[in-house]
């Protein structure tokens, strides 16, 4: 493929998938007829006949492959409405002069059907997250499994059973109604921000040749709240995960070492990513729709953005905020930052004392940022011995190799 | 008496199966299903696609909860069912968490396998 081409789908491949699979009711065959379409264009390419609507020329290729598809399939008879629909828009488009007219006015919808089919809460959380970048980001299986360190055939054996969930099970292609909104808008955003995440614990030394994971999710964010302007909790997740990324460059050493937040250097935090953050979170509140969940993290996001330095930091107004966030999500990883906070706040006494009240729950008991943070109060305390206990404990279930070098680190540190 | 006859087998065995084999026993369906059809005995019966077609529907302090696949805890046991007609995979579950047992236990939502796709 030309450099052109690449871009192109890079850029396009999301929305002209979209509008085929509109009109043809298959996001399979929509997906192939495109891709087939971008194999064609880079033979016309290298004739060195480059056409001068690109983009329209490959919507038109896709959607006549995409209908002789159809035609030839034994299922036509069942689609010869489909067929006439399409072959009907394909002839008012060619006497209009131009493919893009219709699917301007569409292409908001488009996109929004194909991120919620995307993402349906039916299925996993994995495949929704392999079929946002393959089908909105487009990024290839090969990509994406290099992305999340699995084989290309693990990584296409999922997308394949995903994309098979959806014709099979009667997922439709289509933008949820009112009252089903609210759960089917938690799985997009659920799956944007664990793509984010996954960037960020990923980013840490060999990035090599891995897509950045953090700018796809970034672009998901801007692209849902540019497609739904009126959800508060969109706005929300695209703050949160600007803030998290305008510490990208402090978050590792010129080792590759992970460096806590307290300990970094805050003059190169992004004050660009920090400054687009907290004006979308001063209006999500503003509006008051500051209680949503990611509404709140991205608060606590903001006010460690906001202090000059670790020392500095607000922690009464962080240990407030999950104190909120407890309410709405009850989860280990929630449970623990509060007890930080706590214990930023209080001291570390104050933090060992809420960890212990965790301590009978067997989830926290098998997660190891349960162990790290106990481990981290004790260190503070004074009590080397059970520091070692609990780091060493950590070391045992922790599977990020990041994560795994600084609690080693931190269990190497301790006086002997 | 009516009963219900539950079929189980390895999805994998199945596939493994060349086309020849599979055509004998889909084959072996027909004249089992036409002889039970003379008999008057047969009130219905679906072939189910595959289980990894299934979504779960759970719903915990009125909350539904959908889990991508089949049932697989063996503490449960299957105590019924319902064939019902719906628009798409959303219409489905919102009527299997309707069910009583959804509250406490768990319904499968499986796509009936159409004959001629």
């Amino acid at each position: 493929m030309t450099d052109d081409l690449q871009q192109l789908y890079r850029s396009h491949f999301g929305q002209l998938v979209a509008s085929l699979t509109r009109l043809t009711g298959d996001l399979a065959l929509a997906e192939d007829s495109i891709q087939d379409a971008f194999v064609k264009a880079t033979d016309r390419w290298a004739d060195g006949e480059t056409p001068a609507h690109a983009l329209a020329w490959l919507r038109t290729t896709a959607r006549n492959g995409a209908i002789d598809h159809m035609r030839r399939t034994a299922s036509l008879s069942k689609r010869l409405p489909e067929v006439a629909y399409m072959e009907e828009v394909t002839r008012t488009q060619t006497n209009a002069g131009t493919a893009a007219h219709d699917d301007a006015s569409h292409l908001d919808d488009d996109m929004l059907r194909l991120i919620f089919t995307c993402c349906h809460p039916a299925l996993h959380i994995e495949a929704r997250v392999a079929l946002c970048l393959n089908t909105v980001c487009g990024l290839r299986t090969e990509e994406i499994a290099r992305a999340f360190i699995v084989t290309d055939s693990t990584m296409s054996q999922r997308l394949w059973r995903a994309k098979r969930k959806i014709r099979d099970a009667g997922i439709h292609y289509k933008v949820p109604q009112n009252h089903e909104l609210a759960d089917r808008l938690d799985a997009v955003l659920a799956a944007i921000y664990l793509i984010f995440n996954e960037g960020w614990l990923a980013s840490g030394g060999s990035i090599g040749q891995r897509v950045s994971l953090a700018e796809e999710a970034l672009r998901l964010g801007r692209l849902l709240t540019s497609l739904m302007p009126e959800d508060s909790e969109s706005h929300a997740l695209l703050a949160l995960m600007l803030i998290q990324h305008s510490r990208r460059d402090a978050r590792f050493d010129a080792t590759g070492q992970l460096v806590l937040l307290r300990n970094q250097n805050r003059s190169l935090w992004d004050q660009g990513n920090i400054h687009e953050g907290l004006q979308l979170v001063r209006a999500v509140f503003h509006a008051g729709q500051g209680n949503g969940r990611y509404a709140l993290m991205a608060a606590i996001a903001c006010v460690h953005a906001s202090a000059a330095s670790a020392n500095t930091t607000d922690w009464n107004e962080i240990a407030t905020l999950y104190e909120h966030l407890m309410q709405l999500d009850p989860s280990a990883v929630v449970a623990l930052n509060y007890a930080v906070a706590i214990g930023e706040r209080d001291g570390p006494d104050a933090g060992l004392a809420h960890v212990n009240q965790l301590a009978e729950s067997a989830t926290m008991q098998r997660y190891y940022l349960f162990h790290s943070t106990e481990a981290e109060f004790l260190r503070r305390l004074g009590e080397t011995d059970k520091a070692r206990a609990a780091y060493s404990r950590a070391l045992e279930l922790v599977d990020n190799n990041v994560e795994r070098e600084f609690l080693t680190r931190q269990l190497q540190s301790l006086p002997q | 008496m009516q009963y219900a006859l539950l079929i189980h087998e390895s999805e994998a065995h199945w596939d493994s199966m060349s086309e020849a084999e599979q055509s004998e026993i889909m084959a072996g369906y027909g004249s089992f299903s036409q002889h039970l059809a003379e008999s008057g005995q047969i009130l219905g019966g679906e072939r189910l696609q595959p289980s990894d077609t299934a979504t779960t529907v759970r719903v915990r302090d009125g909350k539904v909860a959908l889990t991508d696949g089949p049932f697989t805890e063996t503490k449960e046991q299957l105590g019924g069912f319902f064939l019902i007609e719906a628009q798409d995979l959303d219409e489905a579950t919102a009527i299997a968490a309707k069910i009583p047992t959804a509250t406490y236990g768990c319904v499968e939502v499986r796509p009936i396998w159409l004959m001629g796709d």
